[in-house]
This record gives C-alpha cells, sequence and structure tokens, in this order.
C-alpha cells in the first residue's frame, strides 16, 4: 500500500468527521448565507479545530467570498481548501538526524499519550532500516513503564538503558548516551515520564534531562518530539507552549488519530505556535506511525 | 491562555447597562455569545453547548438583576446554577452490591488511566477498611499487568492474574471467584484501553460484563479530551450501560469541558476525578467547583459567600484602608493569615480568584498550607516593633527570629522579601484602582478585588 493511500485510509475517520459534515453542506447547490456560515463554523468547531483558529478561517472566508462575489456554497470549497493548505504550510517535516554519528530523540508529554509505543515502534523502523538504536528508559516514575519499554526492546531486538523504578531520569538519559557512544548506536531514543505541563517541579526535571543531553552532546536532542493524543482538545496549546518551553520542542508526533480522532487540534497548533507534526499514528500496528505530510493532510480531508 | 477569562469578558459587555433592573432580550443574546465560546473555549460539546446556551437564555430573560450583583454577575450566576446542576448537584457514591463482593470495572481509550485509577481506587476502599482484589485483564499493552501488580504490591492488595495469554474474560470470571473464595469485598477489575470503534474489543467489553455482572461500570475519561468525548462517551455507554465516570488529569491546567459532555450524553454522574501523580490523589466529585473551572472564571460567588462568612467586617474594613495606604505591617499580614486560614486551604483560594494566574508574581509563589504555619512562625518571633517596621530587622535579629521560630537565616529573608514584594503589589493594586477609577468614573473592578475585602 503506498503512503498516500494508507494515509487516506487512516485520515477516513478525520476526514469523515470534518470534511463529511462540510461536503454535504457543500453540494446541496447550497447559496451562501448567514446560515451556511454558521453550520461551517460549527462542523470545524466539532473537529477540535479550535474557536480560535475557526473564527480566523471564517473571517478569510466571508473576505474571499466577498471579493471574489462568490454565491454557491460549492465555490468555497478550493478557497477553503487554500486557507488551510496555508494554514498548514507545503512543507514535509521530517525528523532531523546526525548523519554522521549518533542522533538522539527525546520524547516528552503529558501522561498516557502514547509516548513508549511511539517510542517501539521507531525503534522497529529505525532498525528496519539497518540502524543500532539504542532505548533509554526515563520514566522511572510510573509503575511497569520501564518493563513496557523492554518489552518494546525485545520485540524490535534492541538494547534498553535503564536504571531501577525511583531512580534519577537524568542518569539515566546520560547512561544512555554512554551507551550509545560507547557501542556506536546510531539513534538513541530517550523516554520520559509523562507529566503534566503545569507541574514546575516536573517540568523543571525535565529541563534538566534537556540540559544534560546537551552537556553530553552539544547538537543534541536532534529532535524533541511532543506526542499528542489527537482526541485532546484546546489544552494541547497548553501543553505545546509549556513543554516548549521546558524543551524546545521541535516537532509533535500525534497519537490515535485513527479511530474517531478529530485531528482539527493539528491545524490549531499550527497556526498557533508554529510547531510543526512530524508523525502520526494512524493506529496499533508498527508500521502504522507514519511521517506527516502537511498537503497530503490536506488532500486527504478533501479526497473524494 | 489565549482568552480572557468568561468573567471579564462578560464584565464588560455589561459595563455600559450597569444600573438596569431587568435582562432584555438583546443584553441577554450578546452574552450567549460570550457564553457559548467560553465553553467551546473548554471542549464542551457543540451540540451541548448548543442546548445549554439555549436553556439559560430563556432562563435569563426576563429576570430582575438581584441588587448585589451586576447584570454580567448575574448572568454568570444562572449559567453557574444551571452547569452545576446539568453535573448533578450532589455528589454521587458507588453503588454497592448487596452480595458481596461488589465488582468494579473500569473502561476507557488508551492512556485515559485507567490502571492508575484502579490502584488509587483500592486504596480508597482500603481506606474504609475494605478488602479489595485486583483483577489484571489489560493482556495486550505491553507490561500492563506488570503496571497492576506494582501498584499492588505498593498498597498491599493482592492482584489477580493469569498472565497474558488468557482471554480477559476467563481472566475476570476466575477472579471474581476467587475473590468470593478468598473473602474480599470488593473486586476491581482493570480492562484494557481501546477505542471505541474497535467492534472486537467492545464486544470483549461486554462479554466480561456478561460474565462478572459488576455493579459499578466506570468510564474512565482524560479531562483533556476534546470534541470526540461525547461519541466516546456515547459509545461505551450504548454498549455497556456505564454506570459513572472517573475525570483523570484533572489537576492539569485544562479547563476539562469533557465533563460536562459526557454527564450530558450518559446522563450518569461523575463519582471521582484524579488530581495528582500520587496514588491517593482521588477526590469525590464536586459539580460546583468544575462549573466555574468550566467557565474559567474562578469560584467567585461562592468565595464572596465564603469570606462574607468567615471574615470579621470590621477587620476587614480596618485592613482594606491599610492597603489602599499601603502601611501594611507584617502584624496586619499575621492577622490576615489567620482570616485566611478559616477560609480553607490556601491554593483552593486562589483557584477561585478569577485573572488569579495572571497577576504578577502570583505564578511562582507556591502555596502550601504548612508554610502558613511556618510564616506565622516566624512574625511571632518578632518583637512588636520589628512588626510594624521590618526595616529594623538586621543580620543579628534576622538569626534571633530564625532560632525562635525554628526555621534558617534563609526562611527569614525569604518572608521578608515576599513581604516586601506584596507591599510592592499591594501599591500596584491601589494604582490600578484609582486608575480604574479614573477612566470609568465608578467605583470597583469587578473581577479585581482582594478576597479579604468585603
Amino acid at each position: 500500500m503506498g503512503f498516500f493511500s494508507k494515509f487516506k485510509e487512516g485520515l477516513t475517520k478525520t476526514r469523515d468527521a470534518l470534511m463529511g459534515k462540510v461536503e454535504s453542506l457543500i453540494s446541496f447547490g447550497r447559496k451562501i448565507d448567514e446560515e451556511f456560515y454558521e453550520e461551517l463554523e460549527e462542523a470545524l468547531i466539532m473537529a477540535d479545530v479550535g474557536v480560535n483558529t475557526v473564527m480566523g478561517i471564517m473571517d478569510d472566508l466571508r473576505s474571499a467570498a466577498k471579493k471574489q462575489k462568490l454565491t454557491e456554497a460549492e465555490e468555497l470549497k478550493p478557497v477553503l481548501k487554500q486557507i488551510l493548505v496555508e494554514l498548514m504550510g507545503e512543507d514535509k517535516a521530517e525528523l532531523s538526524t546526525n548523519r554522521d554519528g549518533l542522533t538522539v530523540i527525546l520524547f516528552v508529554g503529558v501522561n498516557g499519550v502514547g509516548k513508549t509505543t511511539t517510542i517501539g515502534k521507531l525503534a522497529n523502523q529505525f532498525k528496519a532500516e539497518g540502524k543500532k538504536v539504542i532505548l533509554a528508559a526515563g520514566d522511572t516514575f510510573r509503575a511497569g513503564a520501564i518493563e513496557q519499554l523492554e518489552v518494546w526492546g525485545q520485540r524490535a531486538g534492541v538494547d534498553v538503558i535503564k536504571q531501577g523504578a525511583g531512580s534519577d531520569p537524568a542518569a539515566v538519559i546520560f547512561d544512555g548516551i554512554q551507551a550509545a557512544k560507547a557501542r556506536k548506536a546510531d539513534v538513541l531514543l530517550c523516554d520520559t515520564a509523562g507529566r503534566l505541563q503545569n507541574k514546575a517541579n516536573l517540568m523543571d526535571e525535565l529541563n534538566k534531562i534537556y540540559r544534560v543531553i546537551r552537556r553530553e552532546m552539544p547538537e543534541a536532542p536532534h529532535e524533541t518530539l511532543l506526542v499528542l493524543d489527537a482526541t485532546t482538545g484546546q489544552n494541547a496549546l497548553s501543553q505545546a507552549k509549556l513543554f516548549g518551553e521546558a524543551t524546545g520542542v521541535t516537532g509533535l508526533v500525534l497519537t490515535k488519530l485513527d479511530g474517531t480522532a478529530k485531528g482539527g487540534i493539528v491545524i490549531a497548533i499550527r497556526k498557533e505556535l508554529e510547531v510543526p507534526v512530524k508523525m502520526v499514528g494512524l493506529g496499533e500496528k508498527i508500521d502504522d506511525l507514519q511521517p506527516f505530510d502537511p498537503k497530503d493532510f490536506v488532500d486527504a480531508l478533501f479526497a473524494e | 491562555m489565549v482568552f480572557e477569562s468568561l468573567a471579564n469578558r462578560l464584565q464588560d459587555t455589561f459595563n455600559r447597562l450597569r444600573g438596569k433592573g431587568k435582562l432584555s432580550e438583546s443584553d441577554v443574546k450578546e452574552a450567549m455569545r460570550e457564553v457559548r465560546l467560553a465553553l467551546l473555549e473548554a471542549d464542551v460539546n457543540f451540540k451541548v453547548v448548543k442546548d445549554f446556551v439555549e436553556k439559560v437564555r430563556e432562563r435569563a430573560i426576563g429576570q430582575e438583576v438581584l441588587q448585589s450583583l451586576t447584570p454580567g454577575q448575574h448572568v454568570i450566576k444562572i449559567v453557574n446554577d444551571e452547569l452545576t446542576e446539568l453535573m448533578g448537584g450532589s455528589q454521587a457514591k458507588l453503588n454497592i452490591s448487596n452480595k458481596p463482593p461488589t465488582v468494579i470495572m473500569m473502561v476507557g481509550l488508551q492512556g485515559a488511566g485507567k490502571t492508575t485509577h484502579t490502584g488509587k481506587l483500592a486504596k480508597l476502599l482500603q481506606k474504609e477498611k475494605k478488602k479489595p482484589l485486583l483483577v489484571a485483564c489489560d493482556i495486550y499493552r505491553p507490561a500492563a499487568i506488570k503496571q497492576l501488580q506494582v501498584l499492588g504490591e505498593q498498597l498491599q492488595v493482592p492482584v489477580f492474574s493469569l498472565g497474558d495469554q488468557v482471554s480477559p474474560v476467563e481472566i475476570a470470571r476466575k477472579g471474581l471467584e476467587h475473590a468470593i473464595s478468598y473473602g474480599h469485598d470488593y473486586v476491581l477489575i482493570d480492562t484494557a484501553g481501546r477505542l471505541h470503534i474497535d467492534e472486537t474489543l467492545m464486544d470483549e467489553l461486554r462479554n466480561i460484563k456478561e460474565a462478572v455482572q459488576p455493579s459499578e461500570i466506570l468510564l474512565v475519561v482524560d479531562a483533556m479530551t476534546g470534541q470526540v468525548a461525547v461519541e466516546v462517551a456515547e459509545t461505551f455507554n450504548n454498549t455497556l450501560d456505564v454506570t459513572g465516570t472517573i475525570l483523570t488529569k484533572l489537576d492539569g491546567d485544562t479547563r476539562g469541558g469533557a465533563a460536562l459532555s459526557i454527564r450530558a450524553v450518559t446522563g450518569t454522574p461523575i463519582k471521582y476525578v484524579g488530581t495528582g501523580e500520587k496514588i491517593d490523589a482521588i477526590e469525590p466529585f464536586h459539580p460546583d467547583r468544575m462549573a466555574s473551572r468550566i467557565l474559567g472564571m474562578g469560584d467567585v460567588l461562592t468565595l464572596i459567600e465564603k469570606a462574607q462568612a468567615s471574615i470579621d467586617q470590621d477587620k476587614a474594613m480596618d485592613l482594606e484602608r491599610k492597603m489602599r495606604n499601603a502601611d501594611f505591617t507584617l502584624e496586619d499580614f499575621l492577622d490576615q493569615l489567620s482570616q485566611v486560614k478559616n477560609l480553607g486551604p490556601l491554593d483552593q483560594i486562589l483557584g477561585m480568584l478569577p485573572g488569579m494566574n495572571k497577576v504578577k508574581g502570583m505564578q511562582n509563589m507556591n502555596v502550601d498550607d504548612k508554610q502558613i504555619n511556618r510564616i506565622e512562625a516566624i512574625i511571632q518571633s518578632m518583637t512588636p516593633a520589628e512588626r510594624r517596621e521590618p526595616k529594623l530587622i538586621d543580620s543579628s535579629r534576622r538569626k534571633r527570629i530564625a532560632k525562635g521560630s525554628g526555621m534558617t537565616v534563609q526562611d527569614v529573608n525569604r518572608l521578608l522579601k515576599q513581604f516586601e514584594e506584596m507591599q510592592k503589589m499591594m501599591k500596584q493594586f491601589s494604582g490600578m484602582a484609582k486608575k480604574m477609577k479614573g477612566k470609568k468614573g465608578k467605583k470597583g473592578l469587578g473581577g479585581m478585588k482582594f478576597p479579604f475585602l468585603p
């Protein structure tokens, strides 16, 4: 299955939730009127695009319709698509890697978004590309987290660097870097415990991990990925902002985007914080973690 | 966050309506737009918002504005009342089976916090001298069983597991048998997280339910969930007839509008909320607190009531005057602290204040009730003269005070510094109040009053 069709399939629900409504709004040869705008606004908000962003989109739509003297709802479809494409940007966001040497990727996020699972999947993918991968079990807090990462390590056949539960996560990551250097690994994936972004002390702890990585390897981490649950609502904005401040987030991984996840929050985050989505989780299987292409995303939303 | 609080916005909308006796249709219409936005920003489901706003609109039109409140506050009061009611007036308890053991089944999406809250619930039951058994039915997620076992070990609560090769239905059934023969009065069944659209896994839950006949099926929901909350709750409820909800991660900064959506859709009560990472961070649900949180306005009304009930009016007047003139001393501070202590836990009080998180210097103020006791100790170790004139306190006096209060010199320094900052802040406040007075020609600031002032 080609990437695009896979992507399209995974996003079926998002498309149905978001564009299904828009499509039905648009296709009945409707005239553009206040009621139409209201229903469109409703459809976008229902997709978690976020009030603020929706208001912006609606303003753009209205002024475009006025300027081009559009009267048929159908004529607004390309306009809407264009607006979304502009919002999302067209550049495909790829993971930055260190071409000659160790690439360090740090994973951060709130509790239960799927950090460890994402790491497991990514470890498999890197391994399949013939890379030597090491995992660092930096979630020393949650019961069973280290074991969970170990299971993923076994499945992928990669080493896991760990200490006991309750140990200092920064020390584990430090060990991870030393081991990765000594064993000449290509990729080090650093797990961290989930934490709510308004807990100052826990965010400080995360910042310490970040500083330890930078001290050991000044150009690392090559990526700090904030893992976001696609079912999250407007709080995702606060997450992106505060995790960004603590660890210089370079990209997002949007998990659980299959199912009925609305995923509209991607648009809001892109607009308000300009952090690109780098990967999306479209299912439970290992290869369901896919790179994110904003243009494909919008195309998929509008696909027939 | 992006928007200021509903209270402030409504205040603006209604400023020009001050002194009006009744709410007209157009006033209400304008206010409802703000209410609608506030609810949507809090992730309350769109459809729920629509119904809710309609209900409030009908109730608000033509209402007489209470003397004590402005039209803006009055609308908030109506919204607040309705929200509280919608979320289920009083607090709901766990259903108990008349034939023990009581079986409780935990269900929900991945990562909502089912396993963690199974542990927290066990702790809660343990405190009530119950004998719970945990049953590990999450055979899918790596190390999920281990997680439950670790929690069980911490709590000294037995965990029943048959590994990850036996079907969850079988594990649940055997777990129940085990509980009966070992005399457990509660059985908590942890199930795997699943997407509500996954029919195979939903069927599995239905079969577990069939096998163990739980008296309580608790849907565990992440408080940060967006618009999808309604769909999730609907599907789980249609499949299983959910009996209640646990709202988790409420210690974050989410407004938690999902609570309202779920309640509206399932009609079942929210029974508990998860409020932290520690195993005892679980609390009964309070509809009124949730209502003001969703509105992002702080619990102003409760605060006013509380303050009026527990603060000595004369002292408060006196204090207000002192604050205005910025001749507020450590003695007053001590006085004030003891009054504040009567109000309840400090972080809650601060949480009730609208816009408090925006006040400069407030975000970094770590609030801890024990802190108050320490501060009291330090101030009480000062002489009356020192309390009135903190500048007197030189380094040898600091040492003496530290010794007297059992604190370190650094603590004394910190308190003095904080007090100085507080005085500065008060000057800002009174400065601001004066400015606003000039601008609007009205007295008072609506949202900006200190709680200690009547």
